[in-house]
């Protein structure tokens, strides 16, 4: 199996959010990068537990600056076979499927992951539009991807339950908790990964569909009001009267 | 400007986040002067169709085969796309939900549409089109400009509050020619977790953290759910333990929830728990710590025994419902 792995970086989970230049740009001063944990811990893990088990490659695929490298190589200890870099900045998430869909095409992979949704900008979108892009299924947020020759099954999340879904290679999927466990990079896949090869590719022009125009942080909260827990009944009676939600 | 939204049945039966949908988008039509036109896709009844129009819904095309009868991403937005242009709708509304991240990416290369994805408010039309959404997990807002003709918004559940807006509906058949083709999967089985409440529907959560030290002692937790008519929800600890299903785990890397009430029992609100449901309106912190930095998050909390408290405010809730 060819395997393609879309990974994106985002601030550690850790990180308080703030914003510069009058709310228009994210402060990544003093912020720690990381591998999308949904493209790491489960895509990743998943896609490199198949190609133990049936032989095959494992790509992993990031459109970003040179810095990114740094957090690209962390994929490759973990235990990828290469890497590609498309050298744009991300965008947006309809630029960023552009470029990967581009590069998939010419190299016709048989399975694409993407984790669930990134932690930054919470889009969830880039799985689907790769696989329109490509005119490939699509199983999005799957907590189960089992491969026997060229047929995935696979279990996904629905409201209020799940659904047992079959689909043949080449397909895209959006991999979340339950698909794999995270796995950490040992000494020698750290040492590994330094000369794995990691190439770069120039991006193609897209237009962009949308753009950020500015941040706000959430209202702070006010003080919590106590109650003393011999007087539960008081919750109960500022929950109903007071904040109306019961 | 015509506003087209999706409506997603289960079962032949609309859900609470179709119906927001349905209210949101004919909200936005005011805004633009245009009309509400739903879609339908499967077997619904007549009836319930006309239920669309209780939330402003001016027209329903409804779209019913057998392939259509289980999900499809392909066949879906297949379907909504050729309606959309059919219609001469440019804007776009769908729930922020499992099915509605599987379709609204796709519907956005199917019609070259900019798509905001979780949005938690009306689109601001002065002028540009712009969308506020929650970003880096609940941690922060942005405010995207949709610059293309043609916009799609996906609807964070529990975002607008439901209201009546009565609209008689018209109901219209319509058919779309789908190929084998457009189709790319198969679903074998559903499995129906039975009798709960979608965690990312419900108005109301109880969640549980390590503080109740074992998943022997979640009866007490349930019991709290079940009189209130609420969901339940862990923090991560507790589903990598194996305590709870993983579906029940809400943060940063679990669901990221925005109920009317959240009810913590025994998680201290690390910073990524707190990520995954600071958009609840209101937060009560259990916790026999005083200082476990979730009280800075909440609205209401008891410093107190969670196997003392707990019990004691299902009682309270019961007597206030009998009342």
């Amino acid at each position: 199996m060819k395997i393609l792995v879309c990974i994106s970086q985002v601030p550690d989970t850790t990180t308080k959010i703030a914003f510069t230049d009058n709310n228009t740009k994210f402060e990544t001063n003093g912020v720690q990068f990381i591998v999308n944990p949904y493209d790491e811990w489960y895509a990743l893990v998943r896609a490199l537990e198949i190609k133990e088990a049936q032989g095959g490659t494992v790509t992993v695929i990031n459109v970003g600056p040179a810095s990114y490298e740094q957090t690209i190589r962390k994929a490759l200890a973990i235990g990828a076979d290469e890497a590609v870099r498309i050298d744009a900045e991300p965008s947006d998430a309809y630029y960023v499927a552009k470029q990967i869909a581009n590069y998939a095409e010419k190299e016709t992979f048989d399975i694409i992951l993407t984790g669930k949704e990134t932690i930054d900008y919470n889009g969830s979108v880039i799985g689907g539009m790769i696989a329109e892009l490509l005119n490939m299924s699509y199983v999005s947020m799957a907590s189960k991807l089992d491969m026997n020759g060229e047929v995935a099954t696979f279990e996904r999340e629905i409201e209020g339950g799940k659904e047992i879904v079959e689909t043949k290679v080449p397909f895209v999927a959006s991999a979340q908790k339950g698909m794999a466990e995270q796995r950490i990079p040992n000494m020698r896949g750290i040492m590994q990964a330094r000369t794995k090869p990691l190439k770069v590719e120039a991006p193609i022009d897209v237009s962009l569909h949308t753009a950020v125009v500015s941040y706000e942080l959430p209202a702070p909260k006010g003080d919590v009001k106590l109650v003393d827990a011999d007087n539960v009944k008081e919750l109960v009676d500022l929950l109903h009267n007071e904040a109306k939600v019961i | 400007m015509k506003v087209l939204v999706y409506a997603e049945s289960t079962e032949g039966k609309f859900k609470k986040s179709s119906y927001e949908t349905i209210l949101y988008a004919s909200k936005l039509a005011k805004k633009v002067s245009g009309e509400t036109i739903a879609v339908s896709i499967g077997n619904v009844s007549d009836e319930q169709l006309n239920t669309l129009g209780k939330y402003g819904a001016n027209k329903v095309l409804k779209v019913s085969e057998d392939r259509l009868n289980s999900f499809d991403s392909k066949a879906y937005s297949k379907v909504i796309a050729e309606l959309a242009k059919s219609e001469g709708a440019n804007i776009i509304v769908l729930s922020h939900n499992y099915n509605g991240k599987a379709i609204a990416p796709r519907l956005s290369v199917k019609l070259d549409a900019g798509l905001v994805s979780g949005a938690v408010e009306l689109p601001n039309t002065d002028g540009s089109f712009k969308v506020k959404k929650g970003v880096f997990s609940g941690k922060a807002f942005a405010h995207y400009e949709i610059k293309s003709e043609n916009k799609i918004i996906s609807l964070m559940p529990n975002s607008i509050a439901l209201e009546e807006n009565n609209v008689t509906a018209e109901i219209v058949q319509s058919n779309i020619d789908l190929s084998d083709q457009d189709f790319g999967v198969q679903v074998k089985e559903v499995k129906k977790s039975s009798g709960k409440i979608p965690l990312t529907e419900a108005e109301l959560v109880v969640s549980g953290g390590r503080g109740l030290k074992g998943p022997e002692n979640w009866g007490m937790v349930e019991e709290l759910a079940e009189v209130l008519g609420a969901g339940t929800a862990s923090s991560r600890p507790v589903a990598d333990m194996g305590w709870r299903p993983h579906e029940e785990h809400v943060g940063q890397t679990g669901t990221a929830i925005r109920p009317n009430l959240y009810i913590a029992i025994g998680i201290s609100g690390a910073i990524q728990h707190l990520a995954g449901v600071n958009g609840s309106k209101t937060i009560v912190v259990i916790n026999k710590d005083p200082e476990a930095p979730f009280f800075k998050a909440a609205d209401y909390g008891i410093v107190g025994d969670a196997f003392e408290v707990v019990p004691k405010l299902t009682e309270a809730i019961k007597e206030l419902k009998a009342s």
